[in-house]
């Protein structure tokens, strides 16, 4: 819609360059805000409260720290595969747009990787916001038909007889790799397994990493 | 992960309408999925880093669509917006008057 204006409409100012300047992006972004605030359907600090819980309280920590209780206590991480939205939702994470949670585990016959072909849709509430590569094009297309050398090109190396099953997310349904607690790890704390378990782990696209815990 | 203010500003408003019930997550997933497929048969490589172009758009139907306003009330604001912009010395901050509608 908007972006059929014009500049024309812009000339008679064209050279002036001491007023301020926002881009035609800024001003659809301020039109819709303005009205939107007008007619009462948003208020400006509930937006900015939102943007600031998605942008620093709300990350990978989450998903990482279910994981790693997953690892370290067999009954929740019974309740996780069993109905992950519940069982996460006893730690006092409850999902703002509804959407159904999966756990899918990963084992050395079945590596679990997850995609949305169509949107991006994405676990936020336990993942944070979805990085550039998730989604692009490139990625949604190939993470089908190419898992392995998606993986590949990630550096992630699995062996051939591991079968690797994509999730494709919707709208109602997202997914999160629980992912294989690395060898070496015994004996250490859930915090501890928490830092070692990385945003792309739990989309399939990388491993726990324990090296992070002594870098 | 927001690569400007905007993007921040277009994700919070649609979280916020859902919250209200305007629209049902299914309905949103929908709308973002159509505006990127209008967005790649119209040629946008679709990397990525479009992802919240094809957001504001998908936001600016669904809010039409759902009669919270109009196309024409936001071109309206929008216009209103560049005016304010126009008349806003460089370093200030920028507010929206009744003369903007002009």
């Amino acid at each position: 819609m908007a972006h059929d204006h014009s500049h024309d409409h812009h000339d008679h100012h064209h050279h002036d360059h001491d007023h301020s300047e926002l881009s035609e992006t800024q001003l659809r972004v301020r039109a819709l805000e303005t009205v939107l605030t007008e007619k009462g359907y948003v208020e400006p600090a509930a937006l900015d409260a939102i943007i600031e819980t998605y942008e620093t309280k709300i990350g990978p920590r989450n998903g990482a720290r279910v994981v790693a209780k997953a690892w370290t206590d067999p009954s929740f991480k019974q309740a996780l595969l069993a109905d992950a939205s519940k069982a996460i939702g006893t730690l006092g994470h409850v999902s703002r747009v509804g959407d159904h949670l999966i756990a899918v585990e990963n084992t050395p016959q079945r590596h679990n990787m997850v995609v949305c072909t169509l949107c991006s849709c994405y676990p936020w509430e336990m993942l944070g916001l979805p990085p550039v590569w998730y989604k692009a094009a490139p990625y949604r297309s190939r993470a089908v038909k190419d898992p392995r050398g998606v993986l590949d090109d990630f550096g992630v190396t699995l062996p051939s007889d591991t079968e690797i099953r994509v999730w494709d997310s919707t709208a109602e349904t997202r997914f999160l790799v629980l992912p294989m607690r690395p060898a070496g790890t015994e004996g250490w704390s859930e915090e501890q397994l928490a830092e070692i378990v990385t945003r792309d782990s739990m989309i399939g696209t990388g491993l726990p990493d324990p090296q992070v815990k002594v870098k | 992960m927001f690569r400007e203010p905007w993007e921040a500003q277009a994700f919070a408003m649609t979280l916020a309408l859902h919250e209200r019930g305007v629209f049902t997550w299914p309905e949103w997933a929908a709308a973002l999925a159509s505006e990127i497929k209008r967005a790649q048969a119209a040629g946008d490589p679709d990397t990525g880093e479009t992802y919240y172009s094809h957001w504001l758009a998908a936001l600016e139907r669904i809010v039409a669509d759902k009669g919270v306003t109009t196309e024409d009330t936001l071109h309206r604001y929008r216009d209103a917006w560049d005016r304010a912009c126009d008349r806003t010395p460089h370093g200030q901050p920028i507010e929206l008057q009744p003369e903007d509608f002009a």
